[in-house]
């Protein structure tokens, strides 16, 4: 479709009383990343981890500023876990040179995000917690594929072998989230449905 | 005893961010516009008391509180307007004017005229949702024609206003588009401008999910600008009066001179100005 027929098509489209969350639009994995050596890799990794934590806390404030206590608490579980993961990162593989985040934070190929990072324009202010574990999965999904490439195409041994260590944890962690889902109770179908929506009243 | 001074850290973008919680709606664009500032000001390694950010009214003109720098949240539409004296009077600091499409183009359109024609060292943020949003979603100057809500059955079949050419027709100095699901390329985009001398003039496509969730496709939409930066005013005009309004990117990039009015002496006491005041 072309850019000017969608920006047609946008504005011919009705005020709508209530908005869908979609299925997680699938960002890119993430380019590929030319990295020096297994430090540098794992300075990455690391802060691909922390970059996530801070939006997910960031989707908790929202969620919490809109009453939402349960997504609420679990976009806080989520940053939790993954700050766990950016200490273990850190105690494991850089305990010996503690990277310092550069000014203005990371910055990812082509000013892209990281990974696993979660997309802030895929939340509904009525989501529930299902739609939350969506997007997590989508984000540990993206974050193994972006390991897995790099485990196939970098040429130094060490970082294709950090890379793979890697990958499985976040498999593992694809795997993890998917039970979860399996353990959420799935939305109604009128899960958005507001008696008050905030759209302009009569 | 060493007299050898101690490197400062560098700042992070978390310095620049307030104790108070945006209550924008989940899934708000706005939310990425303020990490993209907050990371623009890191970068350039800014403090928060050498910066002043100035807004108008509406959901994003919240901004300021939201950062621990100075802010200003002023009168409909005035945000240039106090921007503009606060960069004249303290050309030392930093000054970055944030607002919405109906603060800044309909009630302050004609102060963006001039602001871009007067060309004072500052950067005009402007996140455009083509919506009235804080006000329950009145079509604004940049809602699309055929946009139909209670309030304009039909569409108001109203041409849009497009602020990328009226910028650079008025004389903006530095003209660029980024999107709000972009928050890195935002920042870097930001710190340009920010380092441009001159007024500069950054729309983001920042989505309404509430009011307008068709936005939500803008990510799809999004994309680079197909022509690199020009400083050709002629090359600018032909590549925007073309636009289909998701170019991202830094579009023109002038030389001209900011104005700066030569800085008087502050020879007059407090009681003095409010005798001029007094009625």
């Amino acid at each position: 479709m072309s850019t000017k027929k969608a920006v047609k098509q946008t504005g011919r489209k009705k005020a709508a009383t209530s908005a869908k969350v979609r299925a997680p639009v699938r960002k890119k994995p993430g380019s590929p990343i030319s990295v020096t050596d297994e430090i540098d890799f794992m300075t990455r990794a690391w802060m691909m981890e922390l970059e996530a934590v801070e939006r997910y806390s960031t989707l908790a404030d929202a969620m919490e500023e809109h009453n939402n206590p349960e997504v609420t608490e679990l976009f806080r579980k989520l940053s939790r876990i993954e700050q766990l993961h950016a200490d273990q990162i850190l105690e494991e593989h850089l305990s010996k040179r503690p990277p310092v985040l550069p000014p203005g934070g990371i910055r990812w190929d082509a000013g892209e995000e990281g990974p696993e990072t979660a997309d802030p324009g895929e939340l509904h202010y009525r989501m529930q917690p299902y739609h939350a574990l969506q997007i997590a999965l989508a984000c540990e999904q993206r974050a193994c594929q972006f390991f897995t490439k790099i485990a196939r195409s970098a040429k130094n041994t060490a970082v294709r072998k950090a890379a793979r260590e890697m990958a499985a944890e976040e498999a593992e962690h694809v795997q993890l989230v998917e039970d979860w889902l399996k353990r959420t109770p799935k939305p109604d179908p009128d899960w958005d449905h507001d008696p008050d929506p905030p759209v302009q009243s009569d | 005893m060493s007299t050898a001074s101690v490197a400062a850290a560098p700042i992070t973008a978390a310095a620049f961010k307030s104790a108070y919680k945006p209550i924008w709606c989940p899934g708000c664009g706005d939310y990425s516009v303020l990490s993209s500032i907050t990371k623009a000001f890191a970068m350039l390694d800014l403090r928060p008391e050498n910066v002043a950010v100035v807004s108008g009214i509406g959901c994003s003109s919240r901004i300021p509180a939201y950062t621990t720098c100075y802010g200003f949240h002023g009168v409909h539409g005035r945000a240039l307007a106090a921007g503009t004296g606060l960069k004249v009077a303290r050309p030392d600091l930093t000054v970055l004017v944030a607002g919405g499409d109906g603060d800044g183009y309909s009630i302050g359109g004609n102060h963006f005229l001039h602001a871009c024609r007067r060309n004072v060292d500052l950067t005009y943020i402007v996140m455009d949702n083509h919506v009235y949003g804080m006000t329950k979603g009145q079509p604004s100057p940049t809602t699309e024609p055929d946009w139909e809500s209670k309030l304009s059955p039909g569409g108001t079949g109203l041409r849009t206003f497009h602020p990328l050419v009226v910028a650079l027709a008025s004389g903006a100095n530095f003209i660029a588009r980024t999107f709000a699901g972009d928050p890195n390329g935002t920042a870097q985009i930001i710190a340009d401008a920010i380092r441009t001398p001159g007024f500069s003039f950054v729309e983001i496509l920042s989505p309404c999910v509430t009011l307008r969730p068709e936005q939500r496709g803008w990510k799809e939409q999004a994309h680079p600008a197909s022509v690199a930066t020009t400083s050709d005013p002629a090359k600018a005009a032909r590549y925007l009066m073309t636009d289909d309004g998701f170019n991202i990117g830094v579009l023109y990039k002038g030389n001209r001179k900011p104005y700066q009015p030569p800085m008087g002496k502050g020879t007059k006491r407090v009681a003095d100005l409010e005798a001029e005041f007094s009625i």
